[in-house]
């Protein structure tokens, strides 16, 4: 048995971990598990919560499914192994004038992850989330078999965002974006309050493809809300021109901090976070435009330090992902404003307005505002406050993204993703003895 | 499952009438336990107590448990199990507090208590054990006693079962260790409610709330053992090195 969390460190269980080299060793461990408590695919475990976990079961380790991806220029599709990582792809693909689809805030995460959680990025405004660009995946299902599942199926769309729960993705088919060069052309600003970022988002998000608001939570009065925003492009050639010499596709990641195996308990509280706020906030220019910039500072900015999430201390860390249709502004201006008055720790704030969502039917993004924070565990009172946050969001018609959950109830799930019951027609068809079972889908009752 | 701050979705409690208990459980449907099993002698519970769990928003279950018949009790667990899925907290709350000078006059009704203070805690707690293994979390919690920490004369029946339940909870936890279940340990002092009601409170007597709440808190930190109040457990690390002749002595 091994003892796993979510990226969050919260609430351990032990699991048999496989580790499944070929899509029919997948199919052969699911064929031996269908008794007892089950089995579920994990990736890279950058869930936050307990969706990669099954306590008392099987874990497939799917990253021991070789990394592999073959790349058809014609087409704008690559193939690749449900195993690989969005770092490992990246590294191939953008040297050769290509990039994924979708990155999420890390790149540090399965194709088969990215494609359970139906991930999102910057750019969700403009392309969707990952699932739009799938063409195609394989899939084991609970009676063994090995499957082939294109967007006309509707096991196709239970498993886009259906949290691992369908089965076992082995490979998938999906659409990338050419580039010209390996940097992005950026422009930053700084809002003064939370009313002048939706403002600003609002108006102006459509002439970039990627977007984020970053917002200083610890700011209070009249500025709250006040946010830097930086969005961009793909740089072209011309656009990098006499700035990068050399190749301009050239990408190599630089070599990763990583954090101290051993941390003390509240290294992260108000007055640590308070100040890193205020200097994020303080350096950022007030407006600079067509700032170049590398894959990493700007898509993923937490990956140069490794195993940053031990910061948090062995409480370890909450992550709180919430979207609210456009309209609902009034309930993202009261979270907001409750987070700031009651001084709540969030290291990262992020704010980001999504376009239109994929036929998921687990599918976390829908038109609107999303907002995601990291907060310690050990926070006092913060269960009654994410309780009253869900009431929120829930009554506003929005929903609690599953990927960062660790704490919601059922019933909040129940009534804010209204296919849920189709799913589960579809997920009891497909697999009707259980055989895939996850901590999230048990506390959640998927 | 337990959540990343600690709430838990499912209880069991055995003893389904106990104050200590019901105390427990009311507090954690309302940090947002959603199914409860009450399992008490007869299978009934007041309705008031019913009404109470399903106000704060959980759905209640009842089910006929006597401590003191065994072979039903792998039953009883997997009822609830069937009832509620998974078992994330098991709460063991039945006992019977008889006076010494009954136990006395009557040595079957003393052995008949011990075969509820401890025999039915063992065969609920294996019970139990087994499922919360297979299920690798959920924890066990044994409402133990300072009565069993040192045995005094004055009910050393009752004290010895408790002794022996204290025992066993510690080599249960030993033995789960590593699946993921776990026990959590209680040592209450005197507590002052139903099953103490006309005794004298003893020095450092708590309320039911408090052993509740400590018994929450405990939970959340996960600890192995809590004493209620916490100050008993420095003053029990002196009372254990008393010689026998002056703890013999001790009036109560
Ligand atoms: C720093 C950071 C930033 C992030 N930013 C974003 C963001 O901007 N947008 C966003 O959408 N998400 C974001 N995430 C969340 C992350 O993208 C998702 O949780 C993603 O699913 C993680 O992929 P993984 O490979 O680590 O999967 P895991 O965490 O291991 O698993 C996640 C889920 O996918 C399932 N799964 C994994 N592999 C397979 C497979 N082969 N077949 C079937 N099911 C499978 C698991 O069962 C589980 O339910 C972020 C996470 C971190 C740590
Ligand atoms: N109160 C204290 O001072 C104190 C101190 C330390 C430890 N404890 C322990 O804490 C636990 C809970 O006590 P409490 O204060 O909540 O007392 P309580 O209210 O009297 O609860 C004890 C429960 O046990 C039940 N019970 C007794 N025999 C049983 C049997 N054979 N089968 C099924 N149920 C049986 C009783 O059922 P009925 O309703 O049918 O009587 C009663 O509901 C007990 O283990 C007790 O020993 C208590």
């Amino acid at each position: 048995m091994t003892l796993l969390t979510g990226w969050g460190r919260t609430a351990p269980t032990p699991a048999t971990l496989a580790r499944p080299r070929s899509a029919d060793e997948v199919a052969a461990l699911v064929k031996e598990n269908t008794a007892g408590r089950g089995l579920l695919a994990r990736g890279l475990g950058r869930a936050y919560g307990d969706a990669a976990q099954n306590a008392g079961g099987t874990v497939l380790d799917c990253t021991a499914l070789p990394p592999s991806w073959t790349l058809d220029p014609e087409a704008g599709e690559v193939t690749a192994s449900a195993g690989t990582s969005l770092h490992d792809l990246m590294n191939a693909l953008v040297p050769r004038g290509w990039f994924v689809p979708v990155t999420p805030g890390t790149r540090y995460v399965t194709v088969g992850g990215a494609i359970a959680a139906d991930v999102h990025g910057k750019n969700h405004h403009v392309d969707s989330s990952f699932g739009a660009h799938v063409r195609s995946l394989t899939l084991v299902t609970a009676d063994g078999s090995v499957r082939v599942l294109g967007p006309a199926d509707d096991l196709f769309w239970a498993t886009v965002g259906g949290m691992g729960l369908t089965g076992v993705i082995v490979e998938a088919t999906f659409a990338c974006v050419p580039i010209e060069t390996s940097r992005m052309r950026v422009d930053v600003e700084r809002t003064r309050d939370l009313d002048e970022t939706l403002d600003v988002m609002t108006a102006t998000d459509d002439r970039y493809r990627y977007t984020v608001a970053w917002i200083d939570l610890m700011a209070r009065g009249g500025r709250t809300g006040r946010s830097v925003l930086t969005r961009g492009d793909h740089a072209t050639r011309e656009d990098v021109r006499g700035v990068v010499r050399g190749d301009p596709l050239a990408f190599a990641p630089r070599q990763r901090l990583a954090a101290p195996p051993w941390v003390p308990d509240g290294l992260l509280n108000r007055a640590t976070v308070g100040a890193f706020n205020a200097v994020w906030y303080g350096k950022a220019p007030k407006a600079r435009r067509g700032l170049i910039q590398g894959v990493t500072p700007f898509f993923h900015p937490l990956d140069a330090v490794a195993g940053w999430n031990r910061m948090y201390g062995s409480g370890g860390l909450v992550q709180y992902q919430f979207v609210v249709p456009f309209g609902a502004e009034d309930t993202l201006r009261r979270v907001v404003g409750t987070l700031s008055t009651r001084r709540v720790v969030s290291f990262l704030t992020v704010l980001k307005r999504f376009g239109v969502g994929t036929p998921g039917m687990l599918s976390f993004p829908m038109p609107g505002w999303t907002l995601a924070l990291d907060i310690p565990a050990g926070v006092p009172g913060l269960a009654g406050l994410l309780r009253t946050f869900d009431d929120w969001v829930v009554e506003a018609g929005g929903r609690l993204y599953l990927a960062k959950d660790s704490r919601t109830s059922a019933a909040s799930v129940a009534t804010s993703y209204p296919r849920l019951e189709e799913w589960r027609a579809i997920r009891d068809a497909a697999d009707p003895d259980g055989v895939f079972r996850s901590d999230l889908a048990r506390r959640l009752r998927l | 499952m337990r959540n990343a701050l600690g709430s838990v979705d499912t209880v069991l409690l055995l003893g389904g009438r106990s104050e200590i208990g019901l105390a427990i459980v009311a507090r954690l449907v309302r940090d947002g336990a959603s199914r409860v099993m009450l399992a008490a002698r007869g299978g009934t519970v007041p309705d008031e107590e019913l009404e109470r769990l399903r106000r704060l928003g959980a759905e209640v279950h009842v089910v006929d448990f006597d401590a003191s018949r065994p072979e039903t009790h792998q039953d009883v667990i997997d009822t609830a199990a069937a009832k509620l899925g998974d078992l994330d907290v098991v709460i063991p709350a039945f006992g019977v507090l008889g006076s010494q000078a009954a136990y006395d006059r009557d040595p079957e009704v003393a052995a008949r208590d011990v075969a509820v203070n401890f025999g039915g805690h063992v065969s609920a707690g294996l019970a139990a054990a087994r499922r919360l293994r297979e299920q690798g979390h959920g924890t066990l919690v044994v409402l133990s006693s300072v009565a069993g920490v040192r045995v005094r004369r004055a009910n050393f029946v009752y004290g010895s079962a408790k002794a022996g339940l204290d025992g066993f909870a510690q080599g249960l936890g030993d033995a789960l260790h590593g699946s993921g279940a776990r026990v959590l340990i209680v040592r209450p002092g005197f507590v002052i409610g139903r099953m103490t009601e006309g005794m004298t409170p003893a020095p450092m007597a708590v309320g039911v709330d408090e052993v509740a709440d400590a018994v929450i808190e405990a939970l959340r930190s996960r600890a192995r053992v809590v004493w209620v109040p916490a100050r008993l457990r420095p003053a029990f690390t002196v009372m254990r090195l008393l010689p026998q002749a002056i703890w013999r002595r001790m009036p109560r």
